[in-house]
């Protein structure tokens, strides 16, 4: 379970981009979380593996206040966090299956048994005939399910995507969804901010979704 | 504990990889490492085979007492007893003007000279050896015994060697203050190496910190890579002094030869080599260790 509670970031400089938020997100819920380009949608994701900390209220994740997390254990909770971030951050200086293992690797996962998973992180996304190429050679769309891969490859039981349809096309956009939705099925509990409506309908044609509203740092639905 | 072993291993093998695949600038960095070090290296190896020729010729510790040509049975008599009675005395032997003069005489080139003569120029003497090798023994009790009445002279034979070892002494300390000052080159040198890679490999960090790397996981290749660049770097310097010993041997050989002497320049004892391995890879592995700290710093959560 996660739990915001009197939520406020302020990144230095003043600005305030969450204002008080409150938010429970159950095990298993497929959440999306909407609102316009500033609303503070990427700062509540950031709060959950602690990139951010929150400036008050506390984030509960699994029964621990991260935002007090002392530095030394932030690892081994950003493992149990698969993380899709906005801009991907793909290694470009590596093959399609070096990235998937990334995570793997960091944890001292013997090769052998890491390489196993990754295969089979990159069969879930459909790319595993692609494992030897460079993500560059990759279309937006497969670089996208290789972020995807590589943040499902630890099987973590939350997953977190910012924006994960922005930039791809319709056709794109909607295998990655239904990737998500088939996620939610296996009990996978995913929070996903998006400005994409569509994105948001499709998923809720095929599953129960919960959505909510961010406006100016404040939750408003 | 696997997965322990297995980050280590994994490290060792990302650091031989990273260094095999810029072959040039590992060579390069290894070189200067190892040049930096072949100095107070080569000069500490000559030290050592210094004192191991100093060594070799000193004697026992012993002093010559010469008494006055006029002196009396009697007198020779006392002064026997008295230096006997000296402590740290090992033993006392009597040289008599007579058995100097035989054995002059046996002496080829001396035998005309000392025909010549009409009187016996050489006085009595005592050869006073000690018991141990303490130099500051061996000449006050030399000064005492020159102070004696019927004691002409008192020579202490072995006054070179101490020169020697008080320049070898002076020697240890300039070739301390080599290493040193080389030593922060080193450091210096391992220090921007890492910086460097750290700048290369930013995102690579940043991404893996994402991920959930530890820190430790972080900065241990960059250990590794600082320890391996100083093993490798102390290896060339062994070489480079081992090298340099070689081409010098034929010179000294030929030196050595108008001395009558084997002497050879030799390489230093294994436990030697290993301290300068091991010195290297210590001052490597710190030169990472301030790297790491000074340039991992910002890709700590805020
Ligand atoms: N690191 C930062 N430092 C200062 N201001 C920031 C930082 N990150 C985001 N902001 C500001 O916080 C607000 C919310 O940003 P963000 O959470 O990225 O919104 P969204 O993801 O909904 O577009 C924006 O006004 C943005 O300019
Ligand atoms: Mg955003």
């Amino acid at each position: 379970m996660i739990e915001f509670s009197a939520v406020t970031k302020r990144y230095p400089g003043g600005y305030e981009a969450l204002k008080s938020v409150n938010l429970t997100i159950a095990d298993g819920d497929l959440l999306f979380i909407t609102g316009h380009s500033g609303a503070g949608k990427s700062t509540l994701l950031k709060l959950l593996p602690v990139i951010e900390r929150a400036t008050s209220g506390s984030v509960i994740v699994n029964g621990q206040n991260v935002s007090a997390m002392r530095p030394a254990a932030i690892p081994y909770l950003r493992r149990n966090i698969g993380q899709i971030f906005q801009d991907q951050k793909l290694l470009y200086d590596r093959s399609v299956f070096d990235n998937v293992m990334l995570p793997l690797s960091v944890t001292g996962v013997p090769f052998k048994d890491g390489a196993k998973r990754a295969r089979a992180a990159l069969d879930k996304v459909g790319l595993l005939t692609r494992e030897k190429a460079n993500p560059i050679a990759l279309s937006g769309g497969e670089q996208q399910r290789l972020a995807i891969a590589r943040a499902i490859v630890n099987r973590p039981s939350i997953i977190i995507a910012d924006e994960p349809t922005s930039n791809l096309d319709a056709d794109y956009a909607a295998e990655i969804i239904d990737l998500f939705v088939a996620f939610h099925q296996v009990g996978v509990t995913l929070v996903i901010a998006t400005h994409d409506e569509s994105a948001v309908s499709r998923a809720a044609a095929r599953a129960t979704v919960r959505s909510v509203q961010l406006r100016s740092g404040e939750l408003v639905a | 504990m696997k997965a322990w072993l297995t980050l280590h291993w994994m490290a060792f093998l990302g650091t031989v990889a990273k260094l095999a695949v810029t072959p040039f600038a590992t060579l390069l960095n290894v070189l200067v490492i190892g040049v930096a070090l072949a100095l107070p290296a080569g000069a500490y190896t000559l030290l050592v085979n210094l004192q191991q020729a100093v060594r070799n010729v000193s004697s026992d510790p012993e002093f010559s007492a010469f008494l006055a040509l006029d002196v009396k049975k009697d007198e020779v008599a006392d002064l026997d007893r008295r230096l006997r009675a000296l402590p740290g005395v090992a033993r006392v032997e009597f040289r008599s003007r007579e058995a100097a003069l035989a054995e002059f005489r046996q002496h080829p080139s001396m035998g005309d000279v000392i025909a010549a003569l009409d009187k016996n120029p050489l006085p009595d003497a005592f050869i006073v050896r000690l018991t141990d090798t303490n130099a500051e023994d061996l000449d006050r009790l030399a000064e005492k015994v020159r102070g004696w009445a019927n004691v002409e002279h008192v020579q202490v034979d072995s006054a070179w060697v101490r020169r020697v070892a008080a320049a070898v002494g002076l020697g240890r300390v300039a070739v301390l203050i080599l290493a040193g000052l080389l030593s922060v080159a080193l450091l210096a040198v391992t220090f921007n190496t890492i910086r460097l890679q750290i700048l290369t490999q930013r995102e690579e960090i940043a991404v893996s910190k994402l991920l959930g790397a530890t820190n430790g996981t972080i900065r241990r290749p960059f250990y590794y890579f600082g320890a391996l660049l100083g093993v490798l770097g102390g290896g060339a310097a062994l070489g480079i002094v081992y090298g340099a010993f070689y081409l010098l041997n034929h010179s000294v050989a030929q030196f050595a030869a108008l001395y009558a002497s084997d002497f050879r320049l030799g390489a230093l004892p294994p436990e030697d080599m290993a301290s300068i391995l091991g010195f290297a890879a210590a001052l490597g592995l710190a030169g990472a260790w301030l790297s790491v700290s000074q340039h991992l710093r910002e890709f700590e959560p805020r």
